[in-house]
């Protein structure tokens, strides 16, 4: 090994895995983000993966910060090449600074050899028992490379592998000692130094990704039944839940189909259940017939779309935020439905929650839109507050004579259940009279409908307002939706200006009253979304009939990292 | 027991006269009078068509939903409240059509759900076009030189399928029908009954005569636990036995979920643990 020093990082470090699907990538991001939390750094990690199950060429991307970090970055300080041809698959993101660590079979020549470290992880693994071991030696390179304690990784180490037998346990401990010699000789020879400030508090948050905040938010909103057809990304919400389907009470229905799987969900509302249909956009096509059904019946549904790129089959393992519009218009006829679309870990949990309220009181669909980008990043947040949003159940017990259309004053009829009182509760797909019977009464008909839409007036009132962040007096507003928040918070605040606020919306139909005046304060208003078409400058424009200046788009299936977005935004306000 | 707990007040009846649904309308309606099922706690789902307007015809919980889609919503109802007895009625088209996959998958659930499908073999609503069911050579304004396709063997499906109950009953006959349907309604998990009836406005093939001449009843030589057997009859398509086919008794979809292992209690009395929930989140510290 050179003797003169490579590099020194501070601050933020982002770390880059790479190699073939099965290799164990995920494996060594979830030891390695588990131990960095908990030695007291802020982690955040995102994947990009091919859609196969062995082989191809992924990536993940963990950031470790002295600051609170929550969006990709397109910068890599450590890459780690588990396989040959990680280093072309990454070479665009690769700087003069970037240094590489791992194995000269994995990088071979493709790398020039100052900014290279040798480090024989494979060798390493068989001294100590196996190839299988070169997962810990690596997790635990790169966790003395940042200083964390050996206890803390020695103690996370029991703790992963509690219930294995001791041999294994031991041969990982002693895994973790060769790796940490390595990482010890490099710091002390000062070929690298990296030099984050820890914060003991981080140690008691939590680290979790989207899949599990929309899960436990699901759990808290009082869902017991889920109906899906395995799609990506949305599958691993409806895995999760049938891991934790005995513990909570949830039924989890594999369906012959999403017809199905929508049907289902509606029928077990009826029945008083709360339901949750989870599909991505091709499986939410499916589902349009039956959003149609919940439309005409007044029936509440909590639908989750992890959106991904299309049209048809797309890029099944990657990232959009293209069935906003889609999700907006769905479904034959007239009826309100209400579009959440969560920018945060926290927000996934809260709105998922929020949803089965609001789907039950106003008796609408709710649909969650999330992505693959926000399904499967991982990020520490302080916690979860199960106090904030109270389970509010709205049906009621029928007495006979029961109208489960009731014309009211309010607007919304009380919803009954079967089995739940003397009454009977009738729906029909058809138009229906109060009782719910077909009907050909066109005078009637006018009322029905009129009863339908009045429901987006009355929902109104707990429509979820924009998150403002920035100077109130400002002359550019930057506004996006959904998965981009952190990725647009934290490149603004790197460009530091002063007359620039940025408008993020969580709830994108019906849009907040105070929308307009917002975009009407600015002299020049951008648009940034993750899909080809701006749809969410283009429904602004359709609720509002106000026009936004500029558009930052972003549609080749990857998140926006914070330098890029930088960038355009820079060339934008210049 | 009052007798008239399932009619109706007042309702226009949107059938034509002589239509194959009023009698099965009855057998339905005594299968549940006699079987003590309260309208509170029935509740029927049904597709679209003339036949799936059934159940506006009588008192009961009513899911009128999509064509095709009843099954779902059906086994849907019974997972979340297993208190409920639940009946899918609809008809060829319906059930064997546009819901072909729905069919195929429900029998594999089993659900404790009884499955009435009117099987007139043509559409009705849409007047006159062939349906899944409709014979070789039947001619209508669309298959004008009669339909090639085989026609569709619910009973033979079903019974390839393991369904629990599997019965095919004809509506000129209200009495066998109304035994059939208590039967269904009685057994625990799926229960087929496919009910074949005329349609008087469009289907001049197969009227009451034609049934009465070419369907017979399996007499008590038959053994329904036979699945060979079963297939084999359910093959017969010179004249159309009708009677119970095939039994297969095993547990409901309902009674597999955990949820019902502790507690029988339907989902909407309960509310999530948040204590465990608090516990998950917090396991999330890492140790």
């Amino acid at each position: 090994m050179k003797d003169h020093v490579l590099s020194r990082f501070q601050e933020d470090v982002s770390i880059v895995l790479c190699g073939k699907a099965g290799q164990g990538i995920q494996t060594v991001e979830h030891m390695l983000t588990q131990t960095l939390k908990l030695s007291g750094y802020h982690v955040f990690s995102t994947q990009e993966y091919m859609s196969r199950i062995r082989g191809g060429t992924n990536s993940t991307l963990i950031r470790v910060s002295s600051n609170r970090v929550s969006a990709p970055v397109n910068r890599i300080d450590l890459l780690i090449p588990f396989s040959p041809g990680a280093v072309s698959h990454v070479r665009k993101r690769i700087s003069t600074e970037t240094i590489l660590l791992g194995e000269k079979k994995a990088y071979g020549d493709e790398y020039q050899e100052e900014k290279a470290i040798d480090v024989p992880l494979s060798e390493i693994a068989s001294e100590v028992g196996g190839p299988i071991y070169s997962n810990t030696v690596a997790v635990a390179l790169l966790a003395g490379l940042l200083k964390v304690e050996r206890g803390v990784l020695d103690q996370y180490l029991r703790h992963h592998f509690a219930g294995k037998d001791e041999t294994i346990i031991q041969k990982n401990l002693e895994a973790a000692r060769r790796g940490y010699e390595v990482s010890n000789e490099l710091t002390r020879s000062g070929r690298l130094q990296i030099d984050l400030i820890k914060h003991t508090e981080i140690k008691d948050e939590i680290l979790i990704d989207g899949v599990e905040a929309l899960a436990m938010g699901a759990i808290a909103g009082g869902c017991n039944f889920l109906s899906f057809y395995p799609m990506s990304p949305s599958t691993a919400v409806a895995v999760l839940l049938a891991e934790h389907s005995k513990e909570f009470g949830i039924i989890v229905e594999q369906a012959e189909d999403e017809i199905s799987a929508m049907n289902m969900g509606i029928g077990a509302w009826y029945a008083g259940a709360r339901g949750l249909a989870s599909t991505s956009g091709g499986g939410f096509a499916l589902m349009v017939e039956g959003l149609s059904l919940a439309g005409m019946i007044e029936s509440p549904m909590v639908v989750h779309i992890g959106q991904r790129p299309g049209p048809a089959t797309g890029l099944p393992t990657r990232t959009e935020q293209g069935e906003l519009l889609f999700a907006l218009y769905a479904g034959h006829g007239e009826f309100p439905r209400i579009i959440l679309a969560p920018g945060t870990i926290e927000d996934c949990f809260y709105l998922a929650q929020k949803a089965f309220n609001l789907a039950d009181q106003y008796q609408v669909p709710v649909f969650i839109l999330t992505d693959q980008y926000l399904l499967e990043s991982h990020y520490n947040i302080p916690s979860l507050d199960l106090e904030r949003t109270p389970l509010m159940k709205h049906f009621v017990e029928t007495k006979r004579g029961y109208k489960r259309y009731q014309l009211t004053e309010a607007g919304l009829s009380p919803r009954g259940i079967p089995g739940f009182g003397e009454g009977l509760v009738v729906l029909d797909s058809d138009e229906h009279d109060e009782e719910g019977h077909i009907t050909e009464d066109l005078d009637l008909r006018i009322k029905m409908v009129n009863k339908r839409l009045k429901k987006l007036d009355l929902l109104m009132k707990d429509v979820l307002p924009p998150v403002f962040v920035g100077p109130e007096n400002y002359e550019i507003l930057i506004v996006g939706w959904g998965s981009t928040y952190h990725a647009i918070r934290e490149a603004l605040e790197r460009l530091g200006t002063k007359d620039v606020a940025f408008l993020h919306f969580k709830q994108v139909y019906p849009l907040h009253p105070n929308t307009l005046t917002h975009l009407k304060k600015a002299k020049k208003t951008v648009i940034v979304e993750n899909n080809g078409t701006a749809q969410f400058g283009r429904l602004i424009r359709l609720e509002t009939g106000f026009n936004m200046d500029r558009e930052i788009l972003k549609y080749n299936g990857l998140p926006f990292s914070v330098e890029e977005l930088g960038e355009r935004l820079k060339s934008i306000l210049e | 027991m009052d007798m008239k707990r399932f009619d109706m007040e007042e309702i226009d009846i949107a059938w034509c006269p002589g239509c194959g649904n009023f009698a099965i309308l009855n057998a339905l309606k005594q299968a549940l009078y006699e079987l003590e099922v309260k309208p509170e706690k029935l509740v029927v789902v049904s597709g679209i068509g003339q036949a799936a307007k059934a159940p506006h015809y009588y008192r009961c919980n009513l899911f009128n939903g999509l064509h095709g889609r009843s099954l779902p919503v059906a086994t849907a109802i019974k997972a979340a409240n297993p208190e409920l007895v639940v009946i899918d009625e609809s008809g060829d088209g319906c059930m064997y059509g546009e819901g072909g996959n729905h069919f195929i998958h429900g029998i594999r659930r089993n659900p404790d759900i009884t499955n009435i499908v009117h099987n007139n073999m043509v559409y009705g609503l849409t007047k006159g076009q062939a349906s899944p069911t409709s014979l070789q050579g039947f001619k209508t304004p669309v298959q004008r030189n009669g339909v090639f396709q085989e026609a569709f063997n619910p009973i033979a499906l079903a019974i390839s399928l393991g369904a629990s109950f599997v019965a095919r009953a004809f509506a000129g006959d209200t009495s066998q029908t109304k035994k059939m349907i208590k039967k269904a309604i009685s057994h625990k998990g799926y229960a087929l009954v496919d009910i074949l009836q005329p349609c008087v406005t469009y289907n001049k093939l197969n009227t009451y005569q034609w049934f009465k001449a070419n369907t017979y009843y399996l007499d008590t030589s038959h053994d329904p636990y036979d699945r060979m057997e079963a297939f084999k009859k359910a093959s017969e398509m010179e004249k159309l036995p009708l009677g119970v086919f095939y039994l297969n008794p095993k547990p409901a979809f309902e009674e597999r979920w955990s949820v019902y292992q502790g507690s029988r209690d339907p989902l909407y009395t309960r509310t999530p643990d948040l204590t465990k929930l608090s516990e998950w989140i917090d396991s999330k510290r890492g140790m």
